[in-house]
């Protein structure tokens, strides 16, 4: 697929689908890392303030590209169902904080985006989701639970869009709820 | 590989017969220019492959950036509950580029139906739940984004210009 024979070769898979890409990100199981980021050029956000609830984090490569667009704006209408597990959605990128500011307007988002900008990609290195090749973040999602606690993270092929539906099922699964 | 995890129910809008060899699905956004560009392709192959194809239409309005999504959306419904869903359904897309309130009402007349009680409905928003519903099931289903199709409850994930979309539709099982 996305490897070449020569590295799968020396990889063992570990099981169906699974590869050297898959296994990168930091694991469930893990402390989540703490960060604090600009989320506007005047405001920052805290991943201590968000525990007590559910927090995903969207990591992705890039404001304005069209896949990240339709990711983003996907999350942006599934924010009521989010809610209703009281979790707290963040993205993170290394765009700048005016950029995220215009991006956010441009589509309307009404979840903070953090800017992993300075030192850049630092937020992204700690939870294993940096591309050093590209110097953005991977397109990486981790759900944390009430206690800062890696429960579920996915490694998403950058040019996919990953939808919400193992984020829903992640979260199904912290809350105890079923899908309803 | 993603799965449609609500079947095929009484409440789909549907065209052909439970008895066809393939179900395709569609998720879809009135407003969306990328649907919008797939709605002829979509007739091209219901009458490439006629009564062997059967069509689902499901609602996912992207609300929050497509100010007219929803209200097309209830629009359509509103029309199904009068037994004419197809009629609008096509009828939306192939004026996509003028959706405005004022285009839901004309059409909603163009089709013998009550532009007051459209006005109602919307107001209203009777048909919103309805609505909800398929975007759940969607989300569920990993629906990213529109159009999304499900060929025989298979997420299809390429791109869908005719032959692809035909190409897709012959392997499945």
């Amino acid at each position: 697929m996305f490897m070449s024979s020569f590295a799968q070769s020396l990889i063992p898979l570990t099981g169906p689908g699974s590869g050297v890409k898959r296994n990168k990100i930091l694991p469930v199981g893990s402390v989540a890392p703490q960060f604090t980021l600009f989320v506007t050029p005047n405001q920052t956000l805290s991943l201590r303030e968000l525990l007590g609830r559910p927090v995903i984090l969207a990591f992705y490569p890039a404001d304005w590209s069209p896949i990240c667009g339709d990711q983003m704006a996907l999350y942006n209408e599934v924010l009521p169902e989010f809610a209703s597990y009281r979790a707290a959605l963040v993205g993170i990128s290394v765009d700048s904080v005016w950029c995220h500011a215009a991006f956010a307007a441009a589509r309307n988002l009404h979840f903070p985006l953090a800017s992993d900008f300075e030192p850049k990609g630092q937020i992204a290195r700690l939870y294993r989701a940096y591309r050093d090749a590209d110097g953005t973040s991977e397109r990486a999602l981790f759900v944390i639970d009430r206690n800062g606690i890696i429960a579920w993270s996915y490694l998403s092929p950058v040019a996919v869009n990953p939808g919400a539906d193992g984020i829903l099922e992640a979260l199904d699964k912290l809350t105890g709820k079923t899908m309803g | 590989m993603n799965r449609l995890l609500v079947p095929v129910h009484a409440n789909d809008h549907i065209q052909g017969g439970a008895d066809a060899e393939w179900t395709l699905v569609e998720y879809g956004d009135y407003q969306c220019p990328v649907c919008g560009q797939a709605y002829p392709i979509l007739k091209q192959l219901q009458e490439h492959l006629r009564h062997r194809l059967r069509f689902v239409f499901r609602n996912f309005p992207l609300r929050q950036i497509h100010r007219m999504a929803e209200f097309a959306a209830e629009t359509a419904e509103f029309a199904s509950a009068h037994g004419r869903f197809w009629q609008m359904h096509d009828l939306l897309f192939e004026n996509q580029e003028d959706l405005e309130s004022e285009l839901l009402f004309r059409l909603t007349t163009k089709i013998g139906l009550s532009a007051d009680e459209l006005q109602q409905s919307l107001v209203s928003e009777i048909y919103r739940d309805r609505i909800d519903l398929d975007f759940r099931g969607g989300i569920r289903s990993g629906v990213n984004g529109t159009p999304t199709f499900f060929i025989n409850g298979v997420r299809h994930d390429g791109s869908f210009d005719f032959d692809t979309l035909l190409r897709s539709i012959a392997e499945a099982d």
